[in-house]
């Protein structure tokens, strides 16, 4: 392991799914690192493959019908594809935490948030159930939970959607993971408590120093947090770099439509703004990828070549990698 | 660590200023307090109770001893529910009777909601293979005749407490099995599920920490109606001859004076009355029970 290993590294993974449609390659050679002290996005629409790559870090894909095929992770050098599960079990919640997107259905409903938050101490660390419930309380107020010792005693239905994505922070926290991987977490919120965890997030991630691999599809917030972002597509990324060459000059056709569907504020918008651009069509089924882009059905700019070959991940500037056969300036071929 | 400032400020989270901190469990006794048909249940099992436990010391009587004349009527001769064909007071059988009887159906049900639970958690948890294994061990319990498959058993091994109990408790889990399996079906793909499994959890822990818990209204529910059923059992089998014949039980008592139901008809008819009154309470605490764990009610 060299000094230069990033923390967390996946590598060409593969995941394919059998369906009774036939073989489905959910995640098509994804590459992604993170640094410690990192924030990492991924973008993409419902069902390019964000959530099945965090769930492949967790070593959690459904299996059956879900397969690691090929393709690595690593966590600090240390292998997790291929890991026994009771070593990957350990792994999860100590090293790498999760957050979920729905904080309405993520807590357990019969239990209170500070015994949820004491027992995922406790499934890590030999602590007495004393320290592991100060531990919780502490973890309340870490994420900003006031009258913490009062809502350690709360169910779950006794909180708002905004404290209950706290509370489950807070649990992912509880034992000083260093990745952390936040799947949408503000989806079901409100803008206004968005704002708030995302302030939180940004706090606790340089208070310790934690990694995160923000999943959401939320361009804005990928701008105002993100240090890298990778933009996905159909199981695979199509766009990679970091949050400031992305996002002013996005080389993919789809980081591009992701970027004007955005609704502006300001009251006169540049021209090339001024109308809310959509991208035309739907995900394709990944059952039936052809040989070529699978963007290419829904893209403005193709070529021939689109059609019959698939893009590979290529740098167009330093760090900046593009999959795409027109920003590689493949028409002169 | 973090700014104090942001502790300090106000959080525009939709938060109210105070919030109750009440322990789920108090809203269902409020909520099954509101069933008056459950509370007067609750009520006439106390009774019951009462009766069985209590009655003893007020009323010492053995329940084997010969004490008057054969089929003395209800009221005659100061015994209250009369005596049986060998002049044995029914009213001290009665309050034996009634322990043994309540017991047998809580050790009965308490015998099967462990084996349903068992099976059904299992399989509603892995699915698959062990899911299809377990429900079709599940189905063959399930279309044996159930009063003849323990007669089998008891006739085997038997005419103790213990077998009948074991008897009981062996052909009624089918019933909860099933209930646990369809509820760690729908539990298991919630969200917190998901989320602590995020957690590094063990699948026992999963099972019996995360799921079970969550599952358990129905489960009680259908456990309390087992007893009532189980108290039946041991009566059916007790009217058949098929209990232990050295332990007084109410079942036992119909049991041994069935070939007489013509000329004394109350030496029957009391005993099957108390097993009525007992098993209505149960089912009405059954009732109110369902009120009190089902969150959809408990809103209103």
């Amino acid at each position: 392991m060299s000094m230069t290993d990033p923390l967390l590294s996946v590598e060409d993974i593969v995941v394919d799914f059998q369906t009774r449609a036939g073989k489905a390659r959910v995640l098509d050679h994804v590459s992604l690192e993170v640094e410690s002290g990192e924030i990492l996005g991924i973008v993409g629409e419902s069902g390019c493959g964000k959530s099945m790559t965090a769930l492949s870090i967790m070593g959690l894909v459904p299996d059956p019908p879900g397969r690691v095929t090929s393709g690595s992770i690593r966590l600090d050098g240390v292998e997790l594809v291929g890991m026994d599960h009771e070593r990957l079990r350990r792994i999860r919640g100590k090293d790498i935490g999760m957050i979920f997107q729905e904080p309405m259905s993520s807590l357990n409903p019969v239990f209170t948030v500070g015994e949820q938050i004491a027992e995922s101490v406790r499934l890590h660390e030999n602590a007495s159930p004393r320290a592991a419930m100060d531990r919780a309380i502490a973890m309340l107020r870490a994420v900003e939970i006031p009258e913490a010792e009062l809502r350690a005693r709360a169910y779950p239905h006794q909180l708002s959607g905004g404290m209950r994505q706290r509370v489950m922070i807070a649990i992912a926290l509880a034992c000083r993971p260093r990745v952390l991987i936040a799947d949408e977490p503000t989806t079901a919120l409100d803008t206004t408590v968005q704002a708030q965890i995302f302030d939180l997030l940004q706090d606790l991630q340089s208070d310790m120093g934690t990694a995160i691999i923000l999943i959401t599809h939320d361009m804005g917030a990928i701008a105002e947090l993100a240090d890298t972002v990778a933009v996905m597509y159909a199981g695979r990324v199509v766009e990679k770099g970091t949050v400031e060459t992305v996002l002013s000059s996005p080389q993919h056709p789809y980081t591009q439509g992701l970027i004007t569907c955005v609704p502006h504020l300001e009251p006169d918008p540049p021209a090339e703004r001024s109308e809310l651009m959509e991208i035309p069509g739907v995900v394709p089924a990944l059952t039936d990828l052809g040989r070529g882009c699978a963007f290419a059905p829904r893209c403005r700019a193709t070529i021939d070549r689109c059609g019959v070959e698939k893009p590979a991940l290529l740098p167009s500037e330093d760090a900046h990698l593009t999959a795409c056969w027109v920003a590689q300036g493949g028409a002169q071929r | 660590m973090i700014d104090p400032k942001a502790i300090a400020q106000p959080l525009v989270d939709g938060m109210p200023e105070e919030i109750k901190v009440t322990h789920p469990f108090r809203e269902m006794i409020a909520m099954f307090l509101r069933n008056r048909l459950a509370v007067f249940g609750l009520i006439l099992l106390l009774a019951i109770m009462a009766f069985t436990f209590i009655g003893p010391y007020f009323y010492p009587t053995d329940p084997f001893e010969m004490v008057w004349a054969p089929f003395t009527r209800p009221g005659q001769d100061d015994y209250i529910f009369g005596t049986d064909y060998l002049g044995r007071d029914i009213l001290s059988a009665m309050m034996a009777g009634g322990r043994v009887s309540m017991a047998i159906g809580l050790a009965a049900a308490v015998i099967s909601v462990v084996i349903g639970v068992t099976v059904g958690a299992f399989a509603g948890y892995y699915g698959g293979w062990v899911e299809e294994a377990l429900m079709r061990f599940t189905e063959f319990f399930q279309v044996l005749p159930t009063l003849l498959f323990s007669m089998v058993i008891v006739a085997l091994f038997g005419a103790s407490l213990l077998t009948v109990t074991l008897a009981i408790g062996v052909v009624s889990w089918t019933a909860v099995a099933r209930v646990t399996r369809s509820e760690f079906l729908r539990i298991r793909e919630m969200e917190y599920v998901a989320a602590a499994r995020s957690g590094s959890a063990r699948d026992a822990y999963l099972i019996f920490r995360v799921i079970l818990p969550n599952a358990l209204p129905p489960i009680i529910v259908q456990a309390n109606l087992m007893v009532g059923s189980a108290i039946l059992f041991e009566a059916a089998l007790s009217f058949l001859g098929l209990s232990d014949p050295n332990v007084m039980s109410w079942g036992q008592v119909i049991g041994s004076n069935r070939p007489y139901i013509l000329d004394a008809g109350f030496a029957v008819a009391i005993p099957g009355f108390a097993i009525f009154l007992t098993v209505l309470a149960i089912s009405l605490i059954g009732d109110g029970l369902n009120d009190a764990l089902n969150p959809k009610l408990r809103q209103r």
